[in-house]
């Protein structure tokens, strides 16, 4: 029983965190058609600039709640600043080439980042725990969860609500959903196409920095973060149906609950389980869960 | 022998001459370059039909890892024995796997053979016995008998490239000429026409990927053989997205492309390295955009501009 909870709890909160990242590379590549791997570098650019304005703030002795609004505005302050930069300086310029070309675009964007990150913040490690330790421990069932992974948890249906009634509720994401089902008519009836494009890379990019500040305070933030994390989204959003929201709050239950009991009953299967998951979903449905439909060309 | 044939065989003489008068090191990158055009070769073949594979990794360690555990294990260290072995392990692995592959295409192709080199990565990552993360040294090669030491050391490794590049060379320039080469550009194009001209979309896919997988393994062993050294990075994505790059960057319009890729790649990285060791991401970052927006055909359209005066 203890460990069915363990494993259950470790699930959910693992595939919330996977969830926020997997959520920003799939609205990009829902619009734009673009498979982002530069996600991973948003990621670790949140987690550090988290990480040194928590730093910051608490050296300067100010009260130490403020720390979490530290993380979310490093999140939207970085965020904006390198999807703006990198979505109005390069992208702007690729766009109407082959998917398979804009991945190598992104590869390109986050082989530059990468090494921008160890320029700004050079390659030790930060440490930001002071929001993690912050709020406690809960015990349950005997077992002792850190709170803050639990508000994580909320935090993180809190996104997955807001954006499904921005997309489906308000004018700005039906106009949206207008261009992701069909970009060309949406041009036509008088969408500005560019617009919605750079908001939504900005507001992906935003996603993926906020994943990595809201990871910051429970890992050490060291080079190489990005790359790992980016290839664990990848395997969520492919799972859900690429472009699909639902479809990565899926894939990241799924993979989330597979990796946890995985790590409970057999460690050495880490990775494996979760690249195994997704070879089996992508055996069965090739499209991912919840893929839109495509015409095929004759 | 025909034109191109000789071309290609004269081109391996005269670079097997000129490797007894090479710095070790430049003999040691070339080794690694030619391997690394090996594993690009196989991709070409794929990328020609419109699948880029973000996978080649998975070949390129196992080929690897079967040179370095075979070596260990039945105790031989014939370098020719052990390439062959490579070749036949990866071909065997493909046929399975790429029953699965031949079903998908564009970014779910290269997604999924993504997985399953992470999935060889994570298994390689924990396995202690083959050394984990830091994987485990292969013993020297042999070559019937002949135990090159000393200065003739890295030159074996380097003539074993170098033949198997002739050899691959030759197979790719011949294939790329026959129906089914021709097909992988017309399955690219359009699949369904390509089926109602009588032809297996399936079938032709499937070869691809066999022939990708075993150019693969054979570029990964020699690495082995020439490294000395292998762990589990060589299926880990930004590996298999190198070969990508090497692909793009030499162009897949002609089968010199992946080595003119392959040697530009890895002098590129050493230069940058020693230039600036923090930013050498930076500078293959920037030449990949470079490539992309100023030469999408690669290297090889400027060769192409200049023999046959084409444009860009």
């Amino acid at each position: 029983m203890k460990l069915v909870i363990a494993m259950l709890m470790d699930g959910v909160i693992y595939a919330s965190w996977l969830f926020v990242i997997a959520a920003g590379l799939t609205l990009i590549y829902g619009v734009m058609r673009i498979l982002n791997m530069a996600h991973g570098s948003f990621y670790a650019i949140g987690a550090y600039g988290g990480a040194s304005l928590v730093g910051f703030y608490l050296a300067g002795g100010y009260p130490p709640w403020g720390a979490y609004f530290m993380l979310l505005g490093a999140a939207l302050i970085g965020g904006t600043v390198v999807g703006l930069l990198i979505e109005r300086g390069l992208l702007r310029m690729m766009y109407g080439r082959d998917e398979v070309v804009m991945i190598l675009v992104t590869y390109a964007i986050l082989l530059i980042l990468e090494d921008v990150i160890k320029l700004i913040w050079g390659v030790d490690a930060y440490f930001a725990y002071q929001p993690y330790t912050l709020l406690g421990r809960t015990k349950l069932a005997g077992l002792s969860f850190a709170n803050y992974d639990i508000l994580l948890i909320f935090v993180s249906a809190l996104i997955c609500f807001v954006l499904w009634w921005g997309l489906n509720r308000t004018r700005k994401g039906k106009l949206l959903q207008a261009v992701i089902h069909d970009r060309d008519t949406a041009a036509f009836l008088g969408i500005n196409v560019t617009r919605m494009f750079t908001v939504t890379f900005v507001i992906g990019a935003v996603l993926g920095a906020l994943a990595g500040a809201l990871t910051a305070p429970g890992i050490s933030v060291m080079p190489g973060i990005g790359v790992e994390v980016i290839i664990l989204a990848f395997a969520v959003v492919v799972i859900g149906g690429l472009g699909s929201v639902g479809g990565a709050l899926l894939g990241a239950l799924i993979v989330g609950l597979a990796r946890s009991a995985a790590v409970h009953l057999y460690p050495d299967a880490e990775l494996f389980v979760i690249y195994g998951v997704m070879g089996l979903v992508l055996a069965f449905r090739p499209q991912g869960l919840f893929a839109i439909a495509t015409a095929r060309k004759i | 022998m025909k034109y191109a044939t000789t071309m290609i065989v004269g081109a391996g003489i005269a670079l097997l001459a000129a490797g007894l008068f090479m710095p070790g090191w430049l003999t040691f990158l070339l080794t690694l370059a030619f391997a690394k055009g090996l594993v690009v070769m196989g991709l070409l073949l794929l990328m020609r039909a419109g699948l880029v594979s973000f996978g080649q990794g998975l070949y390129y360690c196992l080929g690897a890892y079967c040179v370095g555990i075979a070596g260990d294990y039945f105790e031989t260290q014939n370098a020719l024995l052990l390439l062959l072995l490579a070749i036949v392990v990866c071909v065997a692995l493909a046929a399975v796997i790429g029953l699965l592959l031949c079903r998908y295409r564009d970014i779910f192709f290269a997604m999924f053979s993504m997985a399953f080199s992470m999935i060889l990565y994570g298994v390689l990552v924990k396995s202690s016995a083959f050394g984990s993360s830091d994987g485990f040294n292969v013993k020297p090669p042999l070559l019937f008998g002949w135990t090159p030491t000393g200065e003739s050391g890295p030159f074996l490794a380097y003539g074993l490239a170098v033949v198997a590049l002739v050899g691959v060379g030759i197979f790719v320039w011949r294939y790329l000429r026959s129906p089914m080469g021709y097909a992988g550009e017309a399955v690219r194009e359009n699949e369904i026409r390509v089926e109602y001209l009588g032809a297996s979309v399936r079938r032709i896919i499937y070869t691809k990927y066999l022939l990708a997988a075993a150019m693969a393994g054979l570029g990964g062993g020699i690495t082995a053989l020439a490294a000395g050294h292998i762990d589990p990075e060589m299926a880990y994505w930004t590996t298999s997205g190198e070969f990508v790059f090497i692909a793009l960057m030499g162009g897949v319009g002609h089968a010199a492309g992946p080595v003119i890729g392959a040697v530009l790649f890895e002098l590129l990285r050493t230069y940058a390295f020693q230039i600036s060791p923090y930013t050498w991401q930076m500078i293959l970052g920037i030449a990949l955009l470079v490539i992309i927006l100023y030469l999408p055909k690669g290297v090889w359209s400027l060769v192409e501009r200049v023999t046959k005066g084409k444009p860009l």
